[in-house]
């Protein structure tokens, strides 16, 4: 696929185009946490009594973990959040319950059109059907009823749990339990919402999914639980975008998303992350803290996670695949960029349990600015798990000499008859391919794009179409300035 | 067209070239033979604006502009092209797209409209028979895993592509063999009009036996000691480039 440079330049005139901030009436629960927050958040979203046991159990087990036993291993240093100080719950005051795009407050409309995401339109158009959560609370969704024709059962996590309990109830927290870590316990307390799909037998989704989340207002936290199930058979392809307004505080976005993919199932799941990264001087920008999970618990089943992020302040998250059933495939193909002061630690986990299970790691993490990059991958072979194949490539670029690229692999192998490859690279842009290019007439940001998308080939074409270009996009507004 | 006057070029604490003038015209093609490390290079990559050459005196200038005020993109798109020595691989970018993109870059700045991609193939395709470039390098990605031979013949390509006003081949003519040489220059003589000019920056004579020059200059040491017609590469083949470095037998200078 060609490199659209005009478009490029069009967006090299601005640093972050989603730092606006939309005037809207909210509904903001005070600051801090305690049962009475959580108590508070589930009675607005009409919750039952099981749901809100559950969350209590997860605050009860958060408690108990000590600060200093937050996840820690990682290669960033930040200070310390204040739990006290987050808005956990904010809310676009709503009246009426919303029958219909024409209901949404035009204000929040006027938003999502702003990130390029004009639901009418994605309606009519694409054939993406959209669930978009702002702060915390998801506020449309689209395509519903074609999708229920199908079986798809494709809304926020809030209406899954009060129209779908049974499934909800069944499997979350069955990937990732509460006990997990640090963050996971504190988004299964405090979550406020996310999207939920299930996939029946047999049904091959035919569109893409997606859902776009917005951090709006100053001091929230955002805490999204997503949920994605296909039952035996089942395709889905699903993309998850994020933006948030420039501010000069921290602002914490700890999500959980949990994928389940039964015998012969299929799930890709992709993300665009454009979490505000803070200014050139380190200040401000959001701290992702995920936890993402799949679990191949069918035979033949398959998980591809794909991941393009060029935002937040700090980002620590390792999209990984439980690969249980016997001849399960997890995918894993990840472009993460980090500019100015912005860190990333992030990789993947491939746990191998069944038979004949793949598993495939394409890493491409770019650095420039001031910035620290670090892979970590475990790549784990069962002693049950005969005949398992990893490959792993894990390549580092460097844009400058004041950035820093990290890999920690880390191999675990119990089963004798298991294939372990793990390919690494490290290289710098050179003066000389941007001389070379230049001479041919490419503007200097232009051919450090050209470079830069290049090098990231092997992830792009695994995005959609649309989410290929978008991916381009960013990295090329991410990289500004960061040469020369 | 170009104009090198009293050039000085150092690289670090280094003088490389020391007064080079060179006026190269329209329809011309100029050859600059020396021996290793006499500022050859130096020349053209000052000429193309690559860094890490600092100029301290003299000028460059191409139709009246000044090319050492522009930086390299600038001066690629007035139509300055440099056919690289040693041609730099840049993995997962095919060739098709950075050609379709410098092409429309130069388009765009010339103020033609820019080639879709439909008009680009059937350009490209034209222009493929002309070097007799395989289908296969055009989707690879630049460079990457080329010959030696198949790079310098992506470089002719490139130039064919182009189009520039003025070609500037850095011993082009290096590590290939009899037909890949003959292939590139018939590269070289077809892109030859009135309109454009050639420099052909090489240690030996062996390319001049294709490209034809109207004028030969040997530079020594970072000045151009003797100037001729195409006779003269003949000549230093023949007595070797001691003759022009030492024209008179060697005088007691310690």
């Amino acid at each position: 696929m060609s490199t659209d440079l005009s478009n490029v330049e069009e967006l090299a005139i601005s640093d972050y185009k989603y730092g606006f901030e939309t005037d809207i009436e909210m509904d903001v629960v005070p600051k801090g946490l305690s049962e009475e927050t959580i108590r508070i958040i589930s009675a607005k979203k009409n919750e039952p009594e099981w749901m809100l046991e559950w969350r209590l159990k997860a605050y009860r087990h958060w408690l108990t973990i000590k600060h200093e036993d937050q996840p820690h291993w990682a290669n960033i240093s930040y200070p310390a959040v204040d739990f006290q100080d987050i808005i956990y719950y904010a809310a676009p005051k709503r009246k009426i319950e919303l029958k219909s795009l024409d209901e949404v407050d035009p204000e929040l409309l006027k938003t999502f059109e702003k990130l390029g995401i004009s639901l009418q339109e994605q309606k009519r158009l694409t054939g993406v059907a959209v669930d978009a959560v702002f702060d915390s609370v998801s506020v449309t969704t689209t395509f519903k009823e074609e999708l229920s024709r199908l079986g798809i059962i494709f809304c926020s996590m809030s209406e899954a749990i009060q129209e779908h309990p049974e499934l909800v109830k069944k499997y979350i927290g069955s990937v990732v339990p509460y006990t997990d870590n640090f963050y996971a316990a504190l988004n299964s307390a405090v979550f406020t919402d996310g999207s939920f799909c299930y996939i029946p037998k047999g049904v091959r989704c035919p569109m893409e999914l997606s859902t776009y989340f917005r951090i709006n207002t100053s001091g929230t936290g955002q805490f999204e639980r997503t949920l994605l199930i296909a039952d035996e058979g089942g395709y889905v392809s699903y993309l998850e975008g994020c933006t948030a307004p420039m501010r000069d505080e921290n602002q914490l976005h700890a999500a959980v998303v949990e994928l389940i993919a039964m015998d012969d199932a299929t799930i890709k799941y992709s993300t665009v992350q454009n979490w505000y990264p803070g200014d050139k001087e380190g200040k401000g920008g959001i701290y992702n803290f995920v936890t993402k999970r799949g679990a191949c618990r069918g035979n033949n089943s398959k998980i591809t996670w794909t991941q393009v992020e060029t935002g937040s302040a700090i980002t620590w998250k390792y999209p990984s695949c439980i690969l249980q059933g016997d001849n399960s495939i997890g995918e894993f193909y990840s472009v993460a960029v980090t500019n100015n002061h912005q860190q990333a630690d992030t990789g993947t986990k491939m746990i191998h349990l069944g038979k004949n299970t793949k598993s495939t790691i394409v890493s491409k993490g770019i650095s420039a600015g001031k910035s620290n990059n670090s892979y970590r991958g475990l790549v784990k072979v069962h002693k049950n798990a005969d005949n398992a194949r990893n490959f792993t490539q894990c390549d580092s670029l460097l844009i400058g000499d004041r950035c820093g690229a990290h890999t920690f692999p880390y191999i675990e192998v119990s089963n004798e008859s298991a294939k372990v490859e793990h390919e690494a690279t490290t290289s710098k842009i050179g003066e000389d391919q941007l001389f070379y290019l230049r001479q041919r007439g490419i503007a200097q940001e232009d051919a450090i794009n050209l470079i830069v998308n290049g090098y990231c080939k092997d992830v792009f074409r695994e995005l959609p179409m649309e989410f290929a270009v978008e991916a381009q996009k960013l990295l090329s507004i991410s990289l500004e300035g960061s040469v020369g | 067209m170009l104009t090198v006057k009293d050039l000085f070029v150092r690289v670090e604490d280094k003088e490389i070239l020391k007064g080079i003038n060179l006026e190269v015209n329209a329809g011309e093609v100029h050859a600059i033979m020396g021996p290793n490390g006499s500022g050859k290079s130096t020349l053209a990559n000052v000429i193309a604006g690559k860094d890490g050459y600092e100029v301290t005196g003299g000028s460059v200038t191409m139709d009246g502009m000044d090319l050492l005020d522009m930086s390299p993109e600038e001066r690629a798109r007035e139509g300055v092209f440099l056919a690289f020595q040693y041609p730099v691989e840049i993995p997962g970018v095919s060739n098709a797209t950075f050609l379709k993109t410098a092409l429309n870059e130069i388009r765009k700045h010339k103020g033609l409209e820019e080639l879709d991609a439909m008009n680009f193939l059937k350009f490209m395709r034209e222009k493929m028979k002309v070097v007799g470039i395989d289908e296969k390098l055009i989707n690879r990605p630049v460079n990457q895993g080329f010959s030696g031979g198949e790079k310098k013949r992506n470089e002719i390509f490139q130039l064919q592509m182009l189009q520039p006003k003025l070609a500037v081949l850095d011993e082009t003519d290096s590590g290939l063999d009899i037909d890949a040489l003959k292939i590139v220059s018939n590269g070289v003589n077809l892109f030859r009009s009135k309109e454009n000019a050639v420099v052909v920056v090489t240690h030996y004579q062996r390319l001049l036996d294709y490209i034809i020059p109207d004028f030969v200059h040997v530079l020594v040491d970072g000045r151009i000691v003797k100037s001729g017609g195409k006779e003269l590469a003949l000549e230093l083949e023949e007595k070797g480039y001691d003759w022009v470095i030492n024209p008179e037998p060697a005088a007691a200078t310690v």
